[in-house]
């Protein structure tokens, strides 16, 4: 294998990463006012991410970084042709970030309840964004010979690409209510159970129905092993979590992420942005990469800098690994 | 308005905002980390108290750093395609490092600390705010390293019309970088020394102007106070330093730079520093600008001898003219600047005053630490009704300065996004009309500009609100008092939670 294709590979595992964590971290906010009736519960739900959040977060810093490291012809004709679903992920990350620091700051009923609200906006904007996003990617766009787009503002928001971008809405939504039942105790551990279990059908049928779209407009005959391998997992995850395997749920929903992630990248490789004017506009892994002694030293630098983020990651969801509920919940304490 | 217009408004706009953030994170997070070393060593209740009541105002700072930070990083891809394109070989490495080695152990060890009071041993907790500081600086390291590369390209060769990385290493030892990192830190101590003095000083004056040597509270804001003037003042010295030193890479890399900022019009030998200039600046043959200078300093800054030449704009002009070119390329993607004459004079009175503004704000904001040092000389209180509030308004100051250095720079590199190397690879550097997204529209920019310049406005007022309460409220705020009996049915509630 090259290093542009070693490249691409790394690129499709950083967005697993950021959809794995982040995932979580939305399907929370999104589900703040479902599963928080009082505000401590809505503080258990919180703090069940704070330590969390803004290293997930950075999955997302360092998928955008490396691919204009890697692929800097990638990076600028998505980031500029995706500018306005881009623009409110932006917006929408900005007023979650602070939300969550400033939500607690000040005693008073309204000024929480309007940082909730940022909070859940701000957790449903990215994660539809961000899924369509990435299937438009996956799609194409009119690009021209330069790479730049043509027409309308609005290229990216065709149908197939919103169909991506509820499906990974509703992942976030089950995978959250999953992680919820992992990490909370008491009546919220319940509730958070039975939620996901309630909506699951309904929330993940678009992630099915983008996986076979995929598959059926850009897929290739291997793919489908993959494809399957997804449905499998979350009909697994979900019988796991009807016996109260919260944490086998939790591992099925990833594996089904990670399928899917290798659905979508599978489908567009060799492509990394495929032009829908014409194939001879398409970015592809090897007219879109950096010259191999940029490619070398990132991928040193790659194989020094994953391993440590792994571990000190890992070792940050061992520290907080307690069950939280009301219980724990401090009195509030501001000026 | 065209793209490019709304282009360079918002990344001014975003940047400079970001940059306000910045500095105030990287220096309280390595003050707060000396603080609870101190507590660690000593066990002495002041110094817990500082690390809580700092390290909050850090923390409410910090989280606008951050959300600002993402539109940074998202803007070069969503604006400037162009630019991406051009330079991603070489400058896409060290963001993307930035983003492994310095975000990820910046967001993890500061979210360890916030929520590890008492889940980790106090050791460990200490370190993690180490880990935190260090990797601030470290972040700031990379980006300066990127940001020193488009003003002095370095370790690369040119490859079909663009510049390759052949050289890490250069790239990260460029001599621009080595200047600026230690400018720009010390920039950010200069700000958070300033801070804790206005604060602390306002604390001092109002409530404690009668109070024991030894009443607890005093401790607090008194041992601030006196660490925020020493730090102040160093930082000012180290500002003097490292600008001095990248006054004489400026001379060699960004000539035009260095004559723009001086508004020195004709080639002078010896040159003079000018301290103030009245009359029009804005015209490059300077008809009328009259300016009181100091008789060659200016040749000693640039070459550290009081009778070198120093070239003014005129014959740069002329010498830009020809090395570069004299014309932009005919190219309708550069609209109506395709094929016109290319103006190499950066925007004199940003980059003159801009200059002189950074230099000042600092050296107030250095005189009023070294005045605080001063009246707090032995344990003294100042009993003066105006020093808590001129104490306070001090704190603008080393904002602006490192505002108006980051104005001057940037704009000084004008009409390059890429300034050309005079010693180094030919055909490397790029105009800033080149940089710009072609397929971007000006609705899209527009609304991009506006939506985003509301949002900042909208949250600097909720920051600026929040961190005023926290300040008056002092240490009250952030540690509850131990009047209260801890509850024990809450024996394993958690330390800290949002
Ligand atoms: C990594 C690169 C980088 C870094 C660290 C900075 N800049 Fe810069 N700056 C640019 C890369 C850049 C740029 C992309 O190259 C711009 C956009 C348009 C231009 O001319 O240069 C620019 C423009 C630009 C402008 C507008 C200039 C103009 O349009 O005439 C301002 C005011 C600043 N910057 C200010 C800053 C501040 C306050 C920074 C501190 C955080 C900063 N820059 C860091
Ligand atoms: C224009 C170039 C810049 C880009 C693309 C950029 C990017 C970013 C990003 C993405 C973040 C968020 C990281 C997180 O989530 O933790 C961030 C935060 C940060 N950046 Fe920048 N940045 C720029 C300029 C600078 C400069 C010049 C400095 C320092 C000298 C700096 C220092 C920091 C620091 C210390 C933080 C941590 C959060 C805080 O500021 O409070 N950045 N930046
Ligand atoms: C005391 C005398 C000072 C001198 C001689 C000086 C000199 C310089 C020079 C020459 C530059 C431009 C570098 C370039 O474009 O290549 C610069 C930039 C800058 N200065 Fe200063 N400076 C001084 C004080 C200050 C102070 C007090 C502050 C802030 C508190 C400050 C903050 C900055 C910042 C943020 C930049 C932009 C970043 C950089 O290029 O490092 N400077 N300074």
């Amino acid at each position: 294998m090259d290093l542009p294709v070693i490249w691409f590979v790394i690129i499709a595992l950083l967005w697993l990463g950021y959809l794995f964590l982040e995932g979580f971290d939305f399907g929370v906010g999104m589900l703040l006012p479902v599963l928080g009736r009082d505000d401590t519960e809505r503080r258990v739900l919180i703090n069940t991410i704070g330590p969390v959040w803004d290293g997930n977060e950075v999955w997302l810093l360092v998928a955008a970084g490396a691919t204009f490291a890697a692929f800097p012809n990638w990076y600028a004709s998505l980031f500029s042709a995706a500018y306005l679903p881009l623009l409110l992920v932006l917006l929408a990350l900005i007023g979650r970030g602070v939300a969550f620091e400033y939500r607690g700051k000040v005693d008073s009923v309204r000024w929480r309840r309007n940082w909730d609200r940022v909070i859940v906006i701000g957790s449903w904007v990215p994660a539809l964004g961000v899924g369509l996003v990435l299937s438009t990617n996956v799609f194409g766009l009119p690009l021209d010979a330069r790479g730049d787009r043509v027409g309308s503002a609005f290229a990216a928001f065709q149908w197939p690409a919103l169909l991506g971008a509820v499906a990974v809405a509703g992942f976030a939504l089950v995978h959250g209510a999953v992680f919820l039942s992992l990490k909370t105790d008491g009546e919220i551990r319940v509730r958070a159970r039975v939620l996901a279990l309630r909506v699951a059908p309904v929330a993940l049928l678009p992630l099915v129905a983008l996986l076979v779209l995929v598959q059926w407009r850009e897929g290739f005959t291997w793919t489908v092993a993959p494809l399957v391998l997804a449905l499998v997992a979350v009909v697994v995850a979900l019988l796991r979590l009807r016996v109260g395997r919260e944490g086998q749920a939790f591992a099925g929903l990833g594996i089904a992420l990670a399928s899917t992630v290798v659905v979508l990248f599978g489908a567009l490789f060799p492509d990394v942005l495929p032009s829908t004017l014409d194939a001879a506009n398409s970015l592809t892994v090897s007219n879109a990469s950096s010259s191999p002694y940029t490619l070398g030293v990132m991928s040193w630098v790659a194989l020094f800098g994953t391993p440590a983020v792994l571990v000190y990651q890992a070792w940050t969801y061992w520290v907080f690994r307690k069950r939280i509920s009301t219980a724990h919940i401090p009195p509030v304490h501001v000026p | 308005m065209d793209v490019l217009d709304i282009a360079r408004w918002q990344f001014g706009v975003t940047t400079v905002y970001h940059f306000l953030m910045v500095p105030l994170t990287i220096g309280l997070a390595l003050l707060v980390a000396v603080m609870q070393t101190a507590w660690y060593r000593t066990g002495k209740p002041q110094y817990l108290k500082m690390t809580k009541f700092w390290g909050k105002l850090m923390l409410i700072n910090f989280a606008m750093g951050v959300v600002t930070g993402i539109v940074q990083e998202f803007q070069f891809g969503m604006n400037w395609s162009a630019y991406s394109r051009f330079v991603g070989d070489v400058f896409g490495a060290p963001l993307a490092m930035e983003g492994l080695l310095a975000f990820f152990v910046e967001s993890t060890f500061l979210g360890l600390w916030i929520f590890g009071w008492e889940r980790l041993s106090k050791r460990v907790h200490l370190a993690c705010i180490w880990a935190f500081s260090l990797a601030t600086m470290a972040s700031a390291y990379f980006i300066l390293a990127a940001n020193s590369w488009m003003q002095h390209p370095v370790g690369i060769e040119y490859v079909n019309g663009k510049p390759q990385l052949n050289s890490i290493w250069e790239l990260l030892t460029n001599s621009t970088v080595l200047a600026a990192f230690p400018h720009t830190i010390a920039g950010c101590f200069a700000v958070a020394g300033t801070f804790l003095v206005g604060i602390a000083a306002w604390h001092l004056a109002r409530k404690h102007r009668n109070t024991p040597a030894d009443d607890p509270d005093r401790k607090v804001w008194f041992a601030s106070l006196r660490l925020g003037g020493w730090v102040g003042v160093v930082a000012f010295a180290a500002l003097a330093i490292s600008g001095d030193l990248q006054s004489k890479l400026m001379f060699e890399q960004q000539p035009m730079k260095m004559a723009a900022a001086e508004a020195l019009c004709h080639t002078e030998k010896p040159a003079g520093f000018s301290v103030f200039a009245y009359g029009d600046v804005q015209r490059p043959d300077c008809e009328n600008v009259k300016s009181i200078t100091v008789p060659a300093l200016l040749s000693f800054l640039a070459n550290s001898d009081f009778d070198s030449e120093v070239k003014g704009i005129d014959q740069l002009v002329g010498e830009y003219q020809a090395r570069y070119g004299a014309n932009y390329p005919v190219d309708p993607r550069l609209g109506e600047l395709s094929g016109r004459p290319i103006d190499y004079v950066p925007n004199l009175p940003v980059t003159y005053w801009g200059f002189r503004l950074m230099i000042g704000f600092g050296a107030i904001a250095a005189a009023g630490a070294a005045f605080a040092l001063w009246v707090t000389r032995r344990g003294r209180v100042p009993r003066s009704r105006w020093f808590a509030p001129a104490a306070l308004l001090a704190i603008a100051t080393p904002f602006l300065a490192n505002s108006f250095g980051w104005i001057f720079t940037e704009m000084g590199r004008q009409p390059f996004v890429v300034a050309p190397n005079p010693t180094g690879v030919d055909g490397v550097w790029m105009y800033t009309a080149q940089a710009v997204s072609a397929g971007v529209t000006v609705g899209e920019a527009l609304f991009s500009l506006i939506a985003l310049t509301t949002v900042y406005g909208v949250l600097a007022v909720v920051e600026v609100f929040l961190l005023r309460r926290f300040v008056r409220a002092g240490v009250e705020g952030v540690m509850p008092p131990p009047a209260d009996p801890p509850d024990p049915s809450k024996s394993d509630a958690l330390a800290f939670a949002y």
